[in-house]
């Protein structure tokens, strides 16, 4: 059985307020001009989700749990397949001036 | 984690979340930072893979297979002007994996789950469970399932606000008495409530904010599971969401002068025939012009502003928009488009759509940007925007409107405002610039009159060439 390491809460709190910061940072000097695409591919990288979904899939207990995390794989897989993919289709559409 | 290796390449994967996001910043390396991003998922997913060895391999393949051809579709034929439908589907599946994965875990650590492990689990469900109900009816208020305007009565800030205080009511009682499972569908059934509630009481103008915030609370969830499992990919990522989402709705409150409390408790737009203000105006006059005389107008300008709001994109008005911005430009007339931070459906969403109508970017301008060249402007067109051009946010204290951010359409020397009906807009309040001396309302639907005037421009292209 592979065991999950023992939380680390503060460390976790940690990383979680770093990232928190410098998320906001980053998010500030996004272009308004992309800012559909922008929530589109975070949403795209949230469902890293699936992650954790594959963790509790390797020993589940019984059926009723082991469905809830496909369906929560299949969810991800959907957000993560479709998110990336229509980010790139919007980006692709924000051309310069184009010369005919 | 035992297998140190996929510690490391969680790091890497963390690493190209935070380089997309930089990468995000302007339009010549968004692509890249998209491609990153999609990198850093790869690597996460498959390094998991690699160190825990799932047995049922045929559940995990079909629900990849699942998801796979169901995101495909999606991605590939969604409208440009039905994208913020996409993103609160989106937002919808993401939060409900999650809260499916915090109850499988809830399940599978009984009996022997800590305080810590079910305080954050319940806390988890309940974000996630409310952003699933919230996203479907956001997803439904904008497919036009349901009708976009808010759901409101007497007393239903009681009700949402109880219903969430039982919700967390009952999270406390499960942290602290672990092996009660009975309360877990009842405090998910009250959460998946209280997301219903809350986001059919909000209407579609403040639509843009409200997606912000749920995908704020999707990324927050998402976070709080990698708590649980001692997981820094989803840590990180979870907070890059979360931060984003909480950033964006900011920005989309500060330009509609409005707190998070007010969008989400407020009920605006609730009162569109209540508005004293309709009956006061009635009595005032507008004087109507067809095509043909704004085409008469633009001959002799020289730089048109065009203000487009969420009316163009339900027109589906984009690509006669483009069509007229070009005739005026061959006509050697400056183009800009004017664009307010909550015009369409979505943070960003105008941009979106006349991108996809082949704008190139650089004319688009942002509110900041574009206001101080409006009294230079000959003519301000404006196409399926109403409320952001309403110079009473300037100047009347008693406007609901009041302190909001415009755009300054008014102080162009001629505004062109094409429009179905002098109806008010989503605020329910009347718009002052109708009745300016300045003015010029065109009636109509906005694609068949751009379509006339665009004709007519073209009759007259020969009888005065600019170069």
């Amino acid at each position: 059985m592979v065991e999950v390491s023992q939380p680390d809460v503060v460390v976790n709190l940690l990383i979680f307020l770093m990232a928190t910061f410098l998320g906001t940072e980053l998010i500030r000097h996004v272009s308004r001009l992309l800012h559909t695409p922008l929530m589109s591919l975070t949403n795209a990288i949230s469902s890293v989700s699936i992650v954790a979904a594959l963790i509790v899939m390797v020993g589940p207990k019984n059926d009723f749990i082991l469905t809830l995390v496909t369906v929560a794989v299949a969810l991800a897989a959907t957000n993560i397949v479709s998110g990336f993919m229509i980010t790139d289709r919007i980006l692709r559409l924000f051309r310069r001036r184009q010369t005919k | 984690m035992t297998d140190l290796p996929a510690e490391y390449l969680y790091v890497l994967s963390i690493v190209l979340f935070i380089l997309s996001l930089r990468w995000m910043s302007e339009v010549k390396t968004s692509r890249l930072g998209n491609w990153s991003a999609t990198a850093g998922m790869a690597i996460a997913i498959l390094s998991t893979l690699a160190a825990f060895q799932i047995q049922r391999t045929d559940l995990l393949v079909g629900a990849a297979l699942v998801g796979t051809v169901l995101g495909t579709p999606i991605a590939l034929k969604v409208p440009m002007t039905a994208v913020p439908q996409r993103t609160a589907m989106s937002h919808a599946f993401g939060s409900l994996a999650v809260a499916l994965v915090g109850t499988a875990e809830y399940y599978q650590d009984l009996p022997s789950i800590n305080l810590f492990t079910v305080s954050v689990l319940s806390a988890e469900m309940i974000l996630g469970f409310l952003t699933f109900t919230g996203s479907c009816v956001a997803f439904a208020k904008l497919q036009g399932l349901i009708p976009g305007r808010p759901f409101v009565y007497r007393g239903r800030n009681v009700v949402s606000l109880s219903t969430l205080g039982a919700a967390v009511a009952l999270g406390v009682y499960l942290s602290l008495n672990p092996t009660q499972e009975f309360v877990l569908p009842i405090m998910a059934g009250l959460a998946l409530l209280f997301g219903l509630l809350l986001v059919l009481a909000i209407g579609g103008a403040d639509m843009p904010t409200v997606i912000a915030i749920l995908n704020s609370y999707a990324g927050i969830s998402a976070a709080a599971l990698g708590f649980v499992l001692n997981n820094k990919v989803l840590i990180v990522a979870g907070a890059l969401d979360g931060s984003s989402g909480f950033i964006l709705a900011v920005i989309m409150s500060k330009a509609m002068n409005r707190s998070f409390a007010n969008v989400l408790f407020g009920g605006v737009g609730s009162r569109i025939t209540a508005g004293s203000a309709g009956t006061a105006q009635a009595a005032r006059s507008v004087q109507a012009y067809t095509p043909e005389d704004v085409a008469m107008v633009l001959e002799d300008a020289r730089s048109v502003i065009v203000v487009p709001g969420y009316g163009m994109a339900v027109a589906q008005a984009q690509h006669v928009v483009k069509e007229f911005a070009d005739v005026l430009q061959r006509r050697g007339i400056d183009v800009k488009y004017a664009i307010h931070p909550v015009a369409g459906r979505m943070p960003g969403h105008m941009n979106v759509v006349l991108a996809d109508a082949q704008v190139p970017y650089e004319q688009l301008w942002e509110m900041d940007r574009v206001n101080p060249l409006f009294p230079e402007a000959d003519v301000a067109i404006v196409v399926g925007a109403n409320d952001v051009t309403n110079p009473a946010a300037r100047t009347k204290a008693d406007s609901p409107l009041y302190g909001m951010p415009i755009l300054d359409v008014d102080k162009a020397r001629t505004v062109v405002f094409i429009k179905r009906s002098t109806r008010p807009g989503f605020s329910g309040v009347d718009n002052e610039l109708f009745y300016l001396p300045n003015t010029m309302m065109v009636f109509g639907d906005a694609k068949e009159v751009l379509t006339e005037l665009v004709a007519s421009l073209k009759r007259r292209g020969g009888s005065r060439q600019k170069v």
